[in-house]
């Protein structure tokens, strides 16, 4: 058994002890010498990319990770410059960022929000990352950018397609060149009118978060404007990998067109399940029955191989687009790595260029100071024409391709072609929109 | 002291050396040494994850390793009190007592009725039933309660459940006067502040939610020592090695059993509502089966039915998951650069696999290398070093049977 003895000494002691503990947060506080988070210090900053190494979308964040490193190497100024050639803004001088060389730091995000916050986490307190960027899933990316937002970091969001990002999910400290699933189905809507007649019915399937959430909620009201019904919604976890029990139900229900709200490894399996049990043969209703991946990239449709031809769909960027700027990427991408860059290397090596090019203008690693130099920023020659990073919401304005799977691949890359290039007018929403409304920007965080 | 005898007391020190000077300890390499980047492990994020899987791992100890019941479904008290602290952070306010008593205290209401109704059965039964049921908690979580467009919302589905700027926080303010989200606080005292001491070329971090998830697991590994030594633990060593014999003689040994499963689902939740305390962010992955999987790895690594074991196997697995992932091939041509180049690009070329996107496989290998050659986890490793210097110094002692 324990002795305690109290005697006055005792008392004394203890009681200066705990009067230092309640003194310590005073003292604990610290950090402050620092005008803002991880500020810079030696001759180099380091950015943060924390991408999908593993999971459904590990195809996706490898080739983001590609897009990084040439982004990085033309930031210090080898290669051949890629897009900054072509930037409408001429603030970067291929020294880095503000005459720091650029280093980086890589992490596994898994493809789960939990362990993206611990990656992203890790780059912050222990590499010092003053930026951090990728994330190939929205939930991941509306998790990491909640995390940026409370640690005082940017976050320069990769690929996310999800409404709630710069929706309900919105930050101060977070910024999206991605487009979303409201601009999708606003591109989408008219041409699937065109082809596929006003009188269809529609069967969704759809990844379980956030993402398929708000794909399949502006998918259904764009196309139940123009007259399509919709049969069922049925939500399918992003982990799985077997879609055939999810499928045989389509068969029945009456549909003509089977909408996958899904991405990645999640697509190539379930467009190949549905090819599988013949769903592209069937006469429904007396129509032909179609598929619609209204979310597509190149390497989807390379993971799916045959099973693509003639489906359509929509996406932020295409190698084969023929502007000088595309050109100038898909060039510099080649000659490093040996194939054409997906749009979500696309979007990722923008990003950074972005966050690179907003340092310089504003003259600073604040996030707030940056933040400023984003909002409302009008750019040109990234690949997608005029481009405006709106300020209520962050989130970044621009023509929307439709895209439709090649039926006469001439090669191993060559597996979309461009169907349509929606005007950014069409594709245009209030801030205040009801798919977007819910959540506040806050005020930016610098730490 | 305290009620142990001199090896636990020992025992006891040893563990609280460790966690208190742990920003030390894991920090060897002066910053910004190529070394310090990929090896210390010295900063919040990491160490906070070391002490509270602690907590998770010996709370499961108690019941796998006194009982010999394993349970394939802890995660669920883990992901439940997660739920629990962040609601508390959504509703109430953000000090994280209240959140992490809620945890502890909802984690032992599941616990209770998950326990009621899968110790009905033992053996393997009992591990899948508590497998289907922590997966059927998972996809509650996942799927059926979060759905953001549903009216009954309670874990936001894949994103997880995060704060936002219009919560209630009846005690505290749903925003700061900046407009940010108020921050996780003990009494005032933020959980992510942190002291930076520079000595030399070393920078140590002294994290105040760090030294909170210590002391806690501290206590936490103090109960366990004195459950171990307890009559009751005795009772539940019986249990494991004859069940029957027991339930012969007369005696019910549910109770038992059902007790110490509560007690290890209080210890996982307490763990769950310390991981949101740190970072208030409480995702559904949390609860699946291969997080399941995670802890009863982390047992066997460190040393089933040991009392250091669990910490040793938590912090073993913490660490070389969150390094061995962030190693690309550039830090490999940084290392490697001495070679030949050809010799370089080659060896680069082999270990790729095995870092970055491999990790798994590393630490799936190193698991094995464990589990073959020290089948009694790092425990046994620690006791065979500290038997051969032993042997040095009097080879006359006899063998001692080894320490729990």
């Amino acid at each position: 058994m324990s002795k305690s003895n109290f005697t006055r000494r005792g008392m004394l002691k203890t009681s200066a002890l705990a009067g230092a503990g309640v003194a310590l947060p005073t003292i604990f506080t610290a950090s402050s010498a620092a005008a803002y988070m991880n500020e810079p210090k030696g001759g180099s900053v380091t950015l943060g990319f924390n991408v999908p190494q593993t999971g459904a979308y590990a195809d996706e964040g490898a080739d983001e990770l590609r897009a990084y490193e040439l982004a990085v190497e033309h930031l210090n100024g080898g290669g051949d410059g890629g897009m900054m050639n072509t930037f409408s803004s001429k603030a970067l001088q291929g020294n880095g960022i503000l005459g720091k060389k650029v280093e980086y730091v890589t992490g596994d995000t898994q493809t789960k929000s939990d362990a993206a916050r611990a990656s992203a986490k890790s780059m912050i307190e222990k590499d010092g990352a003053i930026m951090i960027t990728g994330g190939s899933s929205s939930g991941v990316a509306v998790a990491v950018q909640g995390l940026c937002q409370e640690a005082g970091i940017i976050f320069m969001a990769g690929l996310t397609h999800s409404n709630d990002t710069t929706g309900k999910d919105k930050k101060a400290n977070g910024f999206r060149h991605f487009f979303n699933a409201y601009m999708s189905a606003a591109a989408l809507a008219p041409v699937l009118k065109n082809r596929y007649g006003a009188d269809r019915k529609a069967y969704h399937l759809t990844a379980d978060y956030t993402w398929g959430w708000t794909q399949e909620e502006s998918i259904a009201a764009a196309t139940e404007e123009m007259g399509w019904e919709t049969v069922n919604k049925v939500r399918t976890p992003l982990a799985a990998t077997d879609f055939s029990s999810y499928i045989a139900p389509v068969l029945n229900s009456g549909a003509d067109v089977l909408v996958l709200n899904h991405y990645g490894g999640n697509m190539v399996n379930s467009l190949t399940n549905a090819v599988q049990f013949g769903l592209r043969e069937k006469m429904v209703n007396g129509k032909q029955f179609e598929i619609v991946v209204p979310l597509y990239s190149r390497l989807m449709a390379r993971g799916a191989g045959e099973n693509v031809k003639g489906i359509l769909g929509s996406t932020n960027w295409h190698w084969s687009l023929t502007d000088e700027a595309s050109q100038a990427f898909v060039k510099s991408f080649g000659e490093k790595f040996g194939f054409p860059p997906s749009q979500a290397a696309h979007t990722c090596y923008v990003q950074t260029l972005l966050y690179a090019d907003a340092c310089e203008r504003a003259g600073t690693f604040n996030p707030c100071g940056i933040g400023e130099a984003l909002e409302g920023f009008e750019f040109d020659g990234l690949g997608n024409g005029p481009t405006l990073y709106r300020a209520g919401d962050h989130q970044c304005f621009k023509d929307v391709l439709v895209v439709k799977g090649k039926e006469n691949p001439t090669s191993e890359f060559d597996l979309l072609e461009v169907v349509e290039i929606t005007p950014r007018a069409q594709v245009e929403y209030p801030v205040d929109h009801p798919m977007f409304a819910g959540g506040a920007l806050g005020a930016c965080n610098a730490g | 002291m305290l009620g142990l005898n001199k090896k636990d007391t020992l025992l006891f020190w040893i563990v609280a050396a460790l966690a208190l000077l742990a920003p030390f300890i894991l920090n060897p390499f002066p910053e910004g040494s190529s070394l310090a980047q990929m090896f210390n492990a010295g900063y919040p994020d990491l160490m906070q994850r070391f002490v509270i899987f602690g907590i998770l791992v010996i709370g499961f100890n108690i019941l796998f390793g006194l009982t010999g019941y394993l349970s394939f479904g802890h995660a669920a008290f883990l992901g439940i009190g997660s739920y629990s602290a962040v609601w508390m952070f959504k509703l109430v306010g953000m000090n994280v007592i209240p959140a992490i008593l809620l945890a502890m205290i909802v984690s032992g209401v599941f616990a209770l009725l998950i326990g009621y109704i899968s110790l009905r059965r033992s053996g393997i039964y009992f591990s899948i039933l508590t497998l289907a049921i922590a997966q059927m908690c998972y996809n509650l979580a996942y799927s059926v309660l979060g759905n953001p467009s549903s009216n009954f919302n309670l874990t936001n589905g894949e994103t997880g459940l995060q704060l936002s700027l219009d919560d209630a926080r009846i005690l505290g303010e749903s925003v700061t006067a900046e407009g940010a989200l108020p921050v996780t606080n003990f009494f005032g005292l933020a959980m992510r502040s942190s002291y930076q001491m520079d000595v030399g070329g070393w920078l140590f971090t002294f994290n105040a939610g760090y030294y909170l998830s210590a002391i806690i697991m501290l206590v936490s590994f103090y109960v366990s020592i004195r459950i171990f030594r307890s009559p009751f633990g005795l009772m539940l060593r019986a249990v494991k090695s004859n069940q029957q014999r027991m339930n012969y003689t007369g005696l019910n040994t549910r109770p038992y059993i059902l007790a110490a499963f509560v007690i290890s689902g209080i210890y996982a939740g307490l763990a769950g509502g310390l991981l949101s305390s740190m970072d208030p962010l409480a995702g559904a992955e949390r609860m699946h089966w291969t997080a399941s999987g995670e802890i009863v790895i982390m047992a066997i690594l460190g040393g089933v039915g040991t009392l250091i074991g669990p910490v040793l196997g938590a912090g073993f697995n913490e660490y070389f998951k969150n390094i061995l992932s962030k190693i690309n091939d550039n830090v490999l041509h940084d290392w490697l650069g001495f070679l030949p180049d050809g010799f370089e690009n080659l060896l680069v070329g082999f270990l790729h696999y095995f870092v970055g996107k491999g990790w798994h496989l590393t630490l799936g290998i190193m698991f094995m290398l464990v589990i073959i050659f020290l089948p009694g986890g790092l425990v046994q490793g620690g006791q065979r070093i500290a038997r051969l210097f032993r042997r040095k110094k009097n080879s006359d002692e006899t063998q001692q049977t080894p320490a729990e």
